[in-house]
């Protein structure tokens, strides 16, 4: 089966403390795997939380984000 | 299992914001949601991909973006509100080689620094001006800016923009792009995710037409003020797609960048010594010695004159020969004209001061040592100005006898008389200089004083009427 295309994974990491809750992200997102979490951050902010898994790395959400850092994006590679 | 970023915090930003004051240094100020926070992220992204950090000068004038040095490790400078577009013109000029970016509100490009902005791009700069508008002053609590939407409610304008009563919001773009000199002019909105990644082409692309020294670029992005307009993330989004960009439509309006050759402007040179030589060109012309100062205790002090009269009758050049002579004898003298609407006619003045240390004001309106009135409205409205024990001389051929002090000294001379009879009134400036200099002689100077004060006199002529040699003879 090594013809058949490896599907890639990736993951949206957020740092909880530099989001301030806007939720531009979680309109962004075209898989619907982002969404506002009910805790509160550093910042008393609320916080968007990744659901874990289906994120395609469309890089939508960080380019939506007003943060520097809050977003990052990485692909998770098989060795 | 190895990661591999994809999308990160871009390398244009420094890490950690030190100069932020207080605890949080890995957020920025703005509130959640701001599209500054967006525009900031691509610009970063660009300077990092193009590795023009070290080259590149970020203008940052009043408004939420003020602290934009906090953020960017690039070089920045916070200028004044609406400046930004002169301070860039002054980098650009001075370093061809930098990229400079102005980074502009709506309240500041489109309101108080509209005349620089539009200046700036008719020059064509080569510059990269990005300019926010989030439709309302964002800064001070979100009240009604120029490019605020009609019916549009806001602090200032509770029952909605009126345009009867403020007109229409103000197009920057579509007025830019009539310039003959800007070489690309796009507007973007940052709101859904196909709109940012235009405006991120843009970004980039008016920045490459910087480094190419293309000139000047304007690129425009509607932004969401999501806290001033109290909405939430989908209402911003909607806000800017739907009732925005009806008044401000997206799309580029000028484009011409390929078309053009690289722009030049004269580099601007400070040179120390020319400057030096060009406004204080000798200092001595035949003095008794380097260091000469007239002995008189009338010279020890501050001495302020006020010269006036009507224009046309020559009270500035008067007053420009006295100060010559006194700079021509180690003083240090200033020399104010009043260029108000008075110099039509009236009482035209300037004020000459003369001091051994450095002139504090060069304005010599109240206890004035030596007043010189060359007509009645002057005397009517410059006497009370004379100090108690100042000398006043006035030209007796229109002047009757001003209501002078019991201490103050008084010259009366028929100026104008006198200058009628030797051949042309306009000389009664003159006459009144010859009796100053007599007057001088005869009170306060000993015999070598007397001869020097003459030369002085005949070279501060020369120097004044150097443009007008037919005067001097």
């Amino acid at each position: 089966m090594e013809t058949e295309k490896k599907k890639r994974v990736f993951r949206c990491d957020i740092n909880g403390d530099e989001c301030k809750g806007c939720g531009r992200c979680v309109i962004a997102c075209p898989k619907h795997v982002l969404s506002m979490g009910t805790k509160l951050n550093k910042m008393s902010a609320p916080y968007a939380v990744y659901a874990g898994s289906g994120c395609i790395g469309c890089g939508g959400c960080f380019y939506s984000c007003p943060e520097p850092g809050a977003i990052t994006i990485v692909e998770e590679v098989q060795d | 299992m190895a990661d591999v970023v994809k999308f990160a915090k871009p390398a244009g930003f420094f890490d950690t914001f030190v100069r932020r004051p207080g605890p949080i240094k890995k957020n920025m100020h703005y509130c959640p949601g701001c599209g500054h926070g967006i525009l900031h992220k691509l610009i970063a992204e660009a300077m990092a991909d193009f590795k023009i950090k070290d080259h590149t000068v970020l203008i940052a004038p009043v408004g939420c973006a003020v602290f934009a040095y906090y953020y960017f490790d690039c070089y920045g400078v916070s200028s004044p509100h609406g400046r930004a577009p002169a301070i860039a013109t002054a980098i650009s000029r001075t370093n061809p080689d930098d990229v400079v970016i102005s980074y502009q509100g709506d309240g500041d490009l489109a309101s108080i620094g509209f005349n620089h902005i539009l200046q700036a791009a008719n020059r064509g700069e080569n510059m990269t001006v990005f300019f926010v508008n989030n439709a309302i002053y964002g800064m001070t609590g979100g009240q009604m800016a120029p490019t605020t939407l009609p019916g549009q409610v806001t602090q200032t304008s509770p029952w909605g923009r009126s345009v009867e009563e403020t007109g229409y919001p103000i197009k920057v773009c579509e007025m830019i792009s009539q310039f003959e000199a800007p070489v690309y002019v796009e507007r973007c909105a940052l709101s859904t995710v196909p709109n940012i990644m235009k405006a991120r082409n843009a970004v980039r692309k008016a920045i490459q037409n910087s480094m190419n020294k293309k000139g000047f670029s304007l690129v425009e992005f509607l932004s969401g003020c999501p806290v001033n307009l109290k909405m939430n993330a989908e209402q911003m989004n909607a806000f800017l797609n739907e009732k925005m960009t009806k008044f401000f439509p997206l799309g580029v309006y000028k484009d011409v960048a390929d078309e053009r050759a690289p722009v030049h402007h004269p580099v601007p040179t400070f040179d120390r010594e020319k400057v030096i030589e060009t406004l204080y060109p000798q200092a001595f012309d035949h003095a008794v010695e380097d260091n000469f100062r007239y002995k008189s205790p009338v010279f020890q002090k501050e001495c302020k004159v006020k010269i006036s009269g009507f224009g046309g009758q020559g009270v500035l050049s008067l007053g420009h020969v006295m100060a010559v002579m006194g700079k021509l004898r180690n003083f240090n003298v200033s020399w104010l004209p009043s260029y108000g609407p008075e110099m039509r006619g009236g009482t035209a003045n300037c004020s000459v001061v003369f001091s051994h240390k450095h002139v504090g004001s060069p304005q010599a309106d109240y206890n004035c040592d030596l007043m010189i009135c060359m007509n009645q409205p002057s005397v009517d409205k410059f006497l009370g100005q004379l100090s108690p024990k100042g000398v006043l001389v006035y030209d007796a051929s229109t002047i009757s006898n001003p209501p002078t002090g019991p201490e103050q000294t008084v010259y009366g001379i028929r100026a104008s008389d006198i200058a009628a009879e030797m051949g042309n009134q306009k000389m009664a400036n003159s006459v009144i200089l010859g009796a100053v200099i007599q007057m001088m002689q005869e009170c306060l100077m000993n015999e070598d004083e007397k001869d020097d004060l003459d030369r002085a006199v005949e070279a501060a002529l020369n120097e004044s009427f150097a443009s007008k040699p037919e005067l001097a003879a």
